[in-house]
Formats: C-alpha cells, structure tokens, sequence
C-alpha cells in the first residue's frame, strides 16, 4: 500500500509550487527576481514545475551592479534561452550615470545599497505588482519575519510592524495602483533544504558554486576574488586558493570559502557540516547589526 | 543522512518572555545544534555587554531592532531545525494578550502547539487563553511544557499539580492529544536530553515528542476537495487540447479514473490524467500542488472546486463562523468585506455577532456586538454567492475563511466556519 503523506522536500516543493500560483492567478504583471544565485535558479525550476506543460509566465528581472562575475551572466544567459523567456535587467551603471544615485567612497565602498533604486525604478518603469523572490526566513533575522506576500507602499517600502497576518494558505495579494509586493516562495526552505533539492532534481548552478581554483585576497575572514574592480590595500597579496562560494552576489563583495567540494554531492555534505551562516561571508550583512533590517525597509530584496 | 521518508513538522509556541519561551527556542536550536558559529559568536559578545552570566539564549532568537530595545516579540517569527529524524518550523508567537492576532496567525498551520507554563504559578489566565486559541484553531497536538522545574526543586507535586488544574479548565475545551512535559529550559532538563534531576518522569523529552508524533493524519485524507488556482493550457503543438486545473490538494485522495463534480455547477466528469510536476502519476493526495484534466470539455475557472461525485460539501450563502478580529479598525456594522475561501473570492457582510467570547473564562456574551483588535465572537455571515463549505473542524482548509477590508486591503478578520 502507499503512504499517503509528504517527505519534507516534497511538502516543500508543493508549498512553493501553490504560491507561485498563487502569484500568477492574483496579479497582472508579476516578475521572478533573478540574481543568478542559486535561490533565484530554484525559484525558476519550480516555476517552470508550477505551470507545466505551458511556459513558464514571469519574465526574469536582474538588478545588474556593473560588478558581475562573467560566469553568472553566461549562465543567465543560457537559461533565458533555454526557457524562452523574456529578460529584464535593471542597470546600477544606468542609474549613477543618471544621477539617481552615487557611487558609495571610501575604503569599503560597494554598490549593494545602490541596487534598490535600480530595482524600485525597473518594478516602476515596466509596470511590475509583484516580484518573486528567493528570500529565505533562516538567512537572516530581518528575514524571518516576512510573509509570503509581502505588501510594499507605493515608495517601495516594507513596514516590519504593520504587516498583514497571513492565516493558513490564504494569501491577501490585493493592492492599489503603484503598491506592490514581494512573493517569497521558499521562505520556509534552509540552506540545507535548497542544496539537499537541487541534488535531488539535478538541478544546474553556475559552475562558481563547485571548488575551483581561483585567484583571491583574504579580506574580513574571507576570501574575495580578484576582479578588475577589486583595488589591493596595503599588506593584502594575491593567492592562489580552491575556492567555492556558497552565496553569489556582486563580485567585489561575495567572498569564498576553501572547499574541496566540486560536486553536488560534497556540497550537501559540506554545508550539513558547516558551522557558520551562508551570509557570513558578506560583507554587506557585516556592516552592522541591522544592515538587513535597514536596506530591507527601503526595499531591498 | 537518510531523508526521503522525513516529515515536516510546524508548531508554535505560546507563551511570554517571562515563561522562558525564548529561552526554550534557543535551547532548542542549541541543544540539537542548529545554532552557527558566527551566531554563537554574536550572541555571547551581547550577552557579555548585557553582563549576564554565560551564553544567554533567549538571545538567538532576538528580532527587529524595536524588539531588541523594547525585549519583546512584535510579530510572528519563523525558525526552523532539522534533527536526523524530521524538519521543524517554529512559528514563535508573542504572548501579551494585545498579540492574539499573531498567535492567531502562528497556530493556522501548526501540526502541534507548546504552551508553557511556569512552574511556580501553575495555570493563570495567559495559559487558558493560549489553550482556548489552540483549540479553536483546532491544533491537532498539544504539548504542555512545566517550565523552571529547577526553580521547584524539580518536585513532581508541583508537576502533578499544575497537570491537575489543567484538566480542570481544559475539559471544556475541544482536544485531541495533549501531553505534559516537564522542563527545565534554561538548565537544559527534559528539552532535548533527559533530566537527572526528575528520573520519576518516564515519559519523552520534548524533542523526542516533537519527533515522534503522530502527524501523518492531521490532514483530512477522507473528504476529497481541490479549489482550483488557475487552468493550464500551453497552447504549443505537442499540447494543443490540453486543459490543466492546477491547485493544491487541500484534503483526501484523488485517482485517475474517479467520478468528479465541479462546483458550483454541478456538472460531472472523471479524471482523465493527473500531473506533479512533469509527471503523470495515477493518484495523488493532500496536500500535493498537481494539475487535473478531466474527460469532458466543461467550463473550469478559478475559484471552482472539483471534488468526489458522492462526497460534495455543503454549499451556502449563510453560514456561522467563529471569527477572530486582527485589525485596529472595529467591525463596521453591516459593512461589505470580500470573503476569500479556499481560492474564491466573494464580497460578505457580518450580518450578526451572536456571542462574544471572553477568552479568559470562556463565557459567552450575546449583549456585546462591538468587536475589535484581538476580540474572537461567532458571527453570522452572508455572502453573494454561495461557497463550497466543510467545517473547520472536519477540514482546516476548506473551513477557512478571511476578511479583507476594500477600503484599505488589509486582511481584517480570521473565521473558522461552524
């Protein structure tokens, strides 16, 4: 006889598969938010699981900082072809060279926080109510309290203390012209979860996720590849490493951990034994203990 | 590890910061060793600023910064641990009374829920208030934890006492399953290892019952119902005729072959294939997200529900719920709401408040109509059209429903129909 409940992978799946759904039949224009990390490339097979045999129905949308690793956008690349569907990329480059915003200074200087007026400006100009997003409740504490339908005013904004409650599967999508939302479809997978399904599903990622060898700068605890936008300071020496990185995001920030790990299956069995949070190895969460709670207010993802 | 079989389990806990909840969670995800090192790290730096003795681990699961500067719960949190044995959610609730509405929330989708108590005042209003919540929301488990057995000297009167006036209010009460644990969450007793200081206490640790209970039934398997979300139909050449109902399963079991109707219009068909994913399987149950065609070429939209021909659900346009008020604003008297039920949507109008409740005693007050922020009353609704019904003690999810104001769009009421 069979069993007649879910393994959690599977309940997980489904949840995700509703809400995306759920995203489609509630909203006129909705986007899935792709980084061309591995939460965005999961957010996009489940979606294309969700609407089979049709086509997947959202446009990807890539906030681009300028600051790219190459092997990302090839592999974005790739994938839009292979889906058929539409791409939309929202240019920090564009944004400082209109003036919307500048450059940050200093010794530090990135241009993470400069991505929410790009993204708030693509979400305005191509008419978007909804952007579907990879965000998980156990990356960081500003996290755990989103919804999946997370209401933003018409600047953007997310209000921590006035959301609406969330009861069962019932899901509140409505909002008036120029709000919009943020679907989160994977709030409730871990790390462990995401890496434990896309071995599961053979599921392809960037080749940046598998060891490799690399040429990196140790900077704040961590291993920060060299790029053409990466300047040296004084003491710092380029070595060579095998690396892999467990987040992906713009390349002067996202720094690496030495792996040996270059196939799914060492992955999983590398992070099950990890002993510190993905997000310790940005340098956009070190910044201070709200960094998170802050940017996401204004809108961050 | 092995993973296939692992279920997930969510439960919420109730209770304040005074109860040691915090302290529990953090427990929790330490003991089993779900907390990283730069976590630990952080929090035993503050811990040390605060001048606090050791690590204090009601700090792993501090919020948003308001939370921190005012040492309280805003809203629901998630946390989640995995043990060798099952996936868990924590949906970590606030206890002040003015935070019904979260608890509300947290309790909707939990398997079990964890009220505690202290065990140096036994049973007050906040643990009746809590039980009478889980109940409602019909909870499927209950587990009482006696919390700060160290302060007691780990004395099992106490414990038996406390279990005592539980029963007592409890009778009243709709549940199914509870179980009493006693506990020592900061010390560590009872929580994830078994307590030295309480060996008269036979019974599991609250994490081996968080791992063994019995959940695979808390979903209704008997009454097949699938609310349809939206209709698949790709349109390329190699699917040119295919119409997929999409949805998620909300109870029992659906098999190539059944004889289904589609309500509201009644007309019948059977199944003719059933999709998970990019796989046809021959059946399929609750709650998998799959698509459905059917024999017969009739009119499916969104919001209809396709169930077993011999198994309908009552369908009405006037209905009791029990209702729970989560908005600031009180209930405008014969004011338009729209009604989201399963995946339909209607506009309703509370018609009546037949009684109040009073959460702290359970008595009934049939004067009191005024309903606001936190208030849980039985109300007569009527609705434009008639919905696909079950109660919400037979099926969670098609005896749901939620109120959404038009003038502001926020969610405004919980109701579980009677």
């Amino acid at each position: 006889m069979s069993k007649y409940y879910l393994n959690y992978l599977d309940e997980l799946e489904s949840e995700a598969i509703y809400i995306l759904r759920e995203v489609w039949a509630q909203f006129e224009n909705p986007v899935i938010l792709f980084s061309g990390g591995k939460d965005s490339i999961l957010i996009t097979h489940l979606a294309k699981k969700a609407f089979y045999p049709s086509k997947i129905p959202f446009a990807l949308m890539h906030v681009d900082t300028g600051h790219n690793f190459p092997e990302t956008i090839q592999f974005r690349d790739e994938l839009v072809g292979k889906l058929g569907v539409k791409l939309i990329v929202g240019s920090v480059q564009e944004s400082i060279d209109k003036g919307r915003v500048a450059e940050e200074k200093g010794k530090n200087a990135t241009r993470n926080a400069l991505q929410i007026t790009t993204l708030l400006d693509a979400i305005e100009t191509n008419k978007v109510d909804c952007a579907i997003g990879g965000g998980r409740r156990d990356e960081e504490k500003a996290r755990a309290k989103e919804r999946f339908f997370s209401h933003r005013d018409d600047f953007g904004q997310w209000d921590p203390k006035n959301q609406r409650p969330e009861l069962w599967n019932l899901l509140n999508g409505k909002h008036f012209e120029g709000e919009h939302f943020r679907a989160f479809p994977i709030s409730n997978w871990t790390e462990m979860d995401v890496w434990n399904y896309i071995k599961r599903e053979n599921i392809s990622i960037p080749s940046l996720y598998f060891a490799h060898e690399r040429e990196v700068v140790f900077r704040s605890n961590s291993w920060i590849p060299v790029s053409e936008y990466l300047k040296l300071e004084e003491g710092e020496k380029v070595e060579k490493k095998k690396i892999r990185f467990r987040t992906l995001g713009d390349i002067t920030i996202t720094g690496g951990i030495e792996s040996e790990a270059d196939t799914l299956d060492k992955i999983a069995l590398e992070v099950s034994a990890m002993r510190k949070t993905e997000r310790g190895n940005r340098s956009d969460d070190k910044r201070s203990e709200t960094a998170m709670e802050d940017r996401k207010k204004q809108g961050y993802f | 590890m092995e993973i296939h079989n692992n279920q997930l389990l969510r439960f919420t806990t109730a209770g304040s910061v005074d109860d040691g909840k915090s302290t529990l969670i953090g427990r929790l995800l330490f003991d089993s060793k779900s907390i990283f090192e730069d976590q630990l790290d952080s929090v035993s730096k503050t811990s040390e600023k605060k001048g606090h003795d050791g690590v204090d681990l009601a700090l792993f699961t501090d919020g948003l910064k308001d939370e921190r500067e005012q040492g309280i719960t805003i809203d629901v949190a998630y946390r989640y641990f995995t043990t060798p044995k099952r996936k868990f959610i924590i949906a970590d609730t606030p206890g002040h009374i003015q935070y019904t509405r979260n608890m509300v929330t947290g309790a909707s989708t939990a398997n079990a829920a964890v009220i505690l108590i202290d065990a140096r005042h036994g049973v007050i209003e906040q643990t009746k208030r809590h039980s009478f919540i889980a109940s409602l929301l019909n909870i499927p488990h209950l587990i009482v934890c006696i919390n700060k057995m160290d302060l007691v000297d780990y004395s099992e009167e106490v414990y038996n006492n406390i279990i005592g006036q539980f029963e007592e209010f409890s009778s009243k009460l709709l549940m199914k399953d509870v179980r009493f644990i006693p506990i020592s969450a900061l010390l560590g007793d009872n929580v994830v290892n078994r307590s030295e200081n309480m060996k008269w206490y036979q019974n599991g640790t609250l994490l081996s019952t968080l791992e063994n209970l019995h959940i695979s039934s808390d979903i209704n398997k008997i009454d097949a119902r699938f609310p349809v979300q939206t209709v698949l139909r790709p349109q390329s050449v190699e699917f040119r005729d295919y119409r997929g109902y999409a949805g998620r399963i909300a109870s029992g079991i659906y098999r190539t072959g059944d004889e289904v109707a589609v309500l509201p219009s009644g007309f019948t068909s059977s199944i003719k294939s059933i999709n998970a994913g990019y796989q046809e399987v021959q059946e399929a149950y609750a709650p998998m997200s799959v698509s459905l065609t059917l024999a017969d070429d009739i009119d499916v939209s969104r919001g209809d529900m396709i169930v077993k021909k011999n198994n309908q659900p009552e369908q009405e346009q006037e209905f009791d719920v029990m209702l729970c008020w989560l908005n600031n604003d009180p209930v405008k008297p014969r004011a338009e709401y729209t009604i989201m039920h399963t995946s339909n949507e209607e506009r309703a109008m509370i018609k009546k408040v037949v009684y109040k409740m009073n959460i702290n005693t359970f008595e009934r007050n049939s004067e009191d109509s005024n309903l606001e922020m936190n208030d849980i009353a039985r109300v007569q609704i009527r609705t434009t059209r008639r919905l696909m019904l079950d109660s919400y003690r037979d099926n969670r999810n098609t005896g749901s429903v939620i109120l959404i104001d038009e003038s502001t769009n926020e969610t405004v009421a919980a109701g579980m129909i009677v």
